[in-house]
């Protein structure tokens, strides 16, 4: 079986303002809305305290919700988590209470309401840590995007590929981002790997898209460059697809079967691989193109050569 | 055209016979288990071992394995209840010799347990259990020593009979007081004041300085001794949690420093964290006592009492030993105690406050060349049952932990000698491990029930499992019989990687499990790589053989550029990640390594066997 039977010829460079036009809005939307309605971030993040516990029937939500205001949290978040029987309830940091102490009248709260509840998890992340997760977490992003950046631009020896790529390594984990405010999933530690993951997979494609434009403007030398780079994205495009596919298996897999817990870590993965997708083949060739990427600024030394060759 | 020297084929084979060897103890699945270990930290004897067996067997308790491990005895029983009732009768039979915990051990034979063969040890959030962060207040520390100082120098200013207006704590250059200042009347020489600081801070040097009312002296702690200050109060405390950890009788605590001022404890199947925090946060300390030379010890322990005067305690062996009431010094007193190399062998330097100090000048004036001992004395609460009920109670404990003679007169800076080299090292921990030098709060705290732990290794192994067999089923349709090989590659490549995990002792955890999931996904690209440069080939009209020869050479480059830019995000999660989020970064770059060897060497070895020797083949099955 093949997705692409014959050799594609799809005009990817051409039709490049759609593509742009399509990038600009998603990703204006994602910053409009991580600016005003900003992420759901974790307990990992905000500090605070979150509960999980498992009923043995189906649980009334403003039962409990009234039951821990009256225990002293009017603040708590009360939601159902992975199944009807399952909830999680959020505190913000408690300054004046010890953490024993939230816990037992959280417990106690919970208790009156069916004494058979268990209480499957619980984290106390005080907010000096949770600020520490949440500045770390912003350094791997940057610290990853310049090592890329560094890696990526010793790989190619050209600024305008390096750029093409980073756009599109940038494009992706702000759109990932973007999906998590609009949908205000639940934003913790293993969102942030996902994302980080996401910046390294979606970067691979790139750079398998760019090493075939490589190789194209060595073996078609009298090509335009908007005809090597469709021929290089079309030429790998079966490959591209085929990654994305069965990434995309299993983590549709692992978002469907992997319990509540890796829920947004899957979410993330699967909007990444979508849109990183997306990106390699749409964007960040397009910008290299852009930029002025022609065969000359690849292989400079040709350049002196064709000077050479004027009368 | 198409070949593969013998020796990578040699490679291959043996890389993947080791590989399923450290994957294999995986695959046996877990017991009920109870870690018997000795409270002093020894190893279990084989007599121990007999005694311990004999007991559970005499009770109608069927022991289903045991060996020594590691030192702690392990016990293994086909049901839960009986592994219950195995640890009641051991606490109650051996109380004073064993801890005992609750654990699991892997149904893996003997001889790989021989061979150092072990699973992959689960994180917490797989196993259930106990994280707790601790911060120890460092600034505390320094801030304590600074009013020891600030005594010390007070008393010993008066005993030397120097005037002064004041010792005050000073901040230089500094957020916080950093030093000790003398403040002397107006006009005073500065000389006697110098000797009795330089006397009792003999490390530091003294500065003068002129205030309003005065000439003064200061000693200021540079960043050096802070530091120094701080690390030991960091590493004081972690001895003293580790210490309380092992009377916990959890299997495989672990408690480790983290970044400059923390402290992580990881207590798998803990869940009372209330009970916990009590325990690691309560007071142990020491007592320094002269050994009772005059009454003879076999008497009072015959008679059951000790003399007037006297008091009987028992050594870490168990021996009986008469010492004197009174205490000459309290661990209160003591501001350190570090191992020191002296000229009769190891020994244990102790350095107390003045007061304690004035005190050991006094007794050891007086009763030089006669014994001395060290006691240990230990507050701890335990769960006992009386009358069918069980009620909390406090227990005071105290052992002597060592005993040695007066060689001379000293006062705040003495040796304990006489010592063999651990013997020296662990008295000064436990020395140390008396009193918090800082104190120390939870910052964070987790806690995952058992039943949540199993569930997630139930829901990750079934996550991977249907995620390979799509991933299989896709392939083989794709690519049909190079897709079938291609499965058979990522399946080695699970094998490997769970032989890397195992033998690297890396903790799994619930994202490792997606990060093996995840590579899994990720895994198939280097065979789509391949496959599709030999489509491509096949396409251009190349022969079968050495389409495959090329796909194989030129998807290289790519192969390896692609799993790059994933290795680097991979590195920085696992610099800036802790716990969970390490795991897995562990499992993401691992899983890179071993994918880019099954692809490349795994799928060219079997590729090779299939279609290497066939020179008439004209088509492949891709």
């Amino acid at each position: 079986m093949e997705f692409f039977k014959k050799k594609t010829k799809f005009p990817f460079m051409g039709t490049r303002k759609i593509w742009y036009g399509l990038s600009v809005l998603l990703i204006s939307v994602s910053l409009l809305s991580l600016w005003f309605r900003g992420l759901n971030l974790a307990v990992d993040f905000t500090g605070g305290l979150t509960i999980e516990a498992q009923f043995p029937t189906e649980t009334n939500l403003d039962g409990i919700r009234g039951a821990v205001e009256k225990a002293g949290f009017s603040e708590a978040q009360v939601q159902n988590f992975g199944s009807s029987r399952d909830i999680s309830i959020r505190l913000p940091p408690q300054p004046t209470l010890s953490p024993a102490e939230i816990r037992s009248r959280v417990d106690g709260a919970l208790l009156e309401i069916e004494p058979n509840v268990k209480v499957s998890k619980v984290d106390i992340v005080g907010p000096q840590v949770g600020a520490e997760l949440r500045d770390s977490s912003v350094w791997a992003l940057i610290a990853t995007v310049i090592l890329i950046f560094i890696y990526v631009a010793l790989r190619f020896n050209t600024l305008k590929l390096s750029v093409g790529a980073i756009i599109a390594a940038l494009h992706d984990p702000i759109l990932v981002l973007g999906f998590f405010s609009l949908t205000q999933m639940h934003f913790d530690l293993a969102v942030v790997a996902a994302i980080l993951a996401v910046i390294g997979y979606s970067l691979n494609d790139t750079v398998v898209v760019f090493d075939r434009i490589r190789e194209c403007f060595v073996a078609n030398k009298r090509a335009t460059p908007v005809e090597v780079l469709d021929e290089a994205v079309n030429s790998t495009l079966s490959r591209t697809v085929m990654t994305s596919v069965t990434t995309l298996i299993v983590v549709v897999v692992l978002y469907v079967l992997g319990g509540p817990a890796l829920q947004g870590f899957s979410a993330a993965i699967i909007v990444g691989v979508i849109v990183g997708t997306y990106s390699s083949i749409y964007i960040a060739g397009a910008i290299a193109l852009d930029l002025g990427l022609t065969a000359e600024s690849l292989f400079p030394t040709r350049k002196k050569l064709a000077i050479d060759d004027m009368p | 055209m198409l070949e593969f020297p013998r020796w990578k084929y040699t490679i291959v084979a043996i890389v993947l016979v080791f590989a399923a060897l450290f994957a294999l103890p995986n695959v046996f699945g877990e017991d009920a288990a109870l870690q018997v270990a000795r409270k002093d930290r020894e190893a279990v004897s084989e007599e121990g071992r007999a005694s311990v067996e004999t007991l559970l067997r005499g009770n109608g308790v069927t022991v289903s394995r045991s060996y020594v491990d590691d030192g702690r005895l392990m016990l293994h029983f086909a049901e839960v209840p009986e592994q219950l009732k195995a640890r009641d009768l051991v606490n109650d039979q051996f109380a004073k010799e064993y801890v005992t915990a609750l654990s699991f051990a892997s149904r893996a034979p003997d001889w790989l347990r021989n061979l150092g063969l072990r699973p992959m040890p689960l994180g917490l959030d797989l196993r259930g259990g106990l994280y707790l962060l601790y911060q120890v207040d460092v600034n505390g520390a320094v801030d304590q020593l600074l009013e020891v100082y600030e005594q010390d120098l007070r008393r010993a200013l008066s005993d030397a009979d120097v005037s002064f207006t004041d010792v005050q704590q000073v901040t230089q250059d500094s957020e916080r007081p950093n030093g000790v200042r003398v403040v002397l009347p107006e006009g005073s020489k500065t000389d006697a004041a110098r000797d009795v600081i330089r006397r009792i801070l003999p490390d530091l040097a003294a500065a003068q300085v002129n205030t309003p009312t005065g000439p003064a002296l200061q000693v200021v702690l540079d960043d050096a001794k802070i530091k120094e200050r701080q690390d030991y109060a960091i590493s004081q405390n972690l001895t003293t949690i580790r210490n309380r950890v092992n009377e916990l009788g959890v299997s495989e605590p672990v408690v480790q420093r983290q970044g400059v001022d923390r402290i992580a404890v990881q207590l798998p199947g803990v869940q009372n964290s209330a009970e916990v925090k009590d325990i690691l946060g309560k007071v142990a300390t020491l007592e320094f006592r002269l050994v009772d030379i005059q009454n003879s010890v076999s008497d009072a322990v015959q008679r059951g009492r000790a003399p007037i005067g006297s008091k009987l305690y028992d050594t870490r062996d168990g021996q009986p030993t008469l010492l004197k009431r009174d205490i000459i010094v309290t661990g209160d007193q003591l501001v350190d105690a570090v191992t020191a190399a002296t000229d009769s062998g190891p020994g244990v330097s102790v350095k107390l406050d003045s007061s304690g100090g004035e005190e050991m000048l006094r007794t050891t004036r007086s009763n030089l060349g006669k014994p001395m001992a060290v006691v240990f004395i230990e507050q701890r609460r335990e769960e006992v049952e009386v009358a069918g009920e069980k009620i909390v109670r406090d227990i005071k404990e105290e052992k002597v932990i060592n005993t040695a003679t007066i060689q001379g007169v000293f006062s705040n800076n003495f040796q304990i000698t006489g010592l063999g080299t651990n013997e020296a090292k662990e008295l000064a921990l436990l020395l140390r491990a008396g009193a918090l030098a800082a104190p120390i709060f939870v910052i964070e705290e987790r806690v995952i029930g058992p039943s949540m732990g199993k569930d997630n290794i139930d829901k990750g192994t079934k996550a991977l499992l249907y995620g390979m067999i799509g991933i299989f089923i896709f392939m083989a349709i794709y690519y049909r019989t190079f897709g079938v090989v291609a499965c058979v590659v990522l399946s080695l490549n699970v094998v490997m990687l769970a032989a890397l995990l195992s033998m690297l002792k890396a903790a799994l955890t619930l994202p490792g499990i997606a990060g093996i999931v995840l590579t899994v996904g990720m895994a198939v690209d280097a065979n789509v790589l391949i496959y599709e440069r030999i489509r491509e080939e096949l396409r251009n009209g190349t022969t079968p053989q050495a389409s495959i020869a090329r796909g194989f050479e030129k998807a290289f480059s790519a192969i390896a550029d692609s799993n790059v830019t994933t290795l680097i995000a991979g590195i920085v999660l696992w610099a800036l990640g802790t716990g969970p989020i390490r795991g897995f970064a562990v499992t993401l770059c691992l899983g890179i390594a071993t994918s880019m060897f099954t692809a490349i060497l795994g799928s060219r070895a079997i590729l090779t066997l299939m279609y290497g020797g066939n020179r008439r083949l004209t088509s492949l099955p891709i």
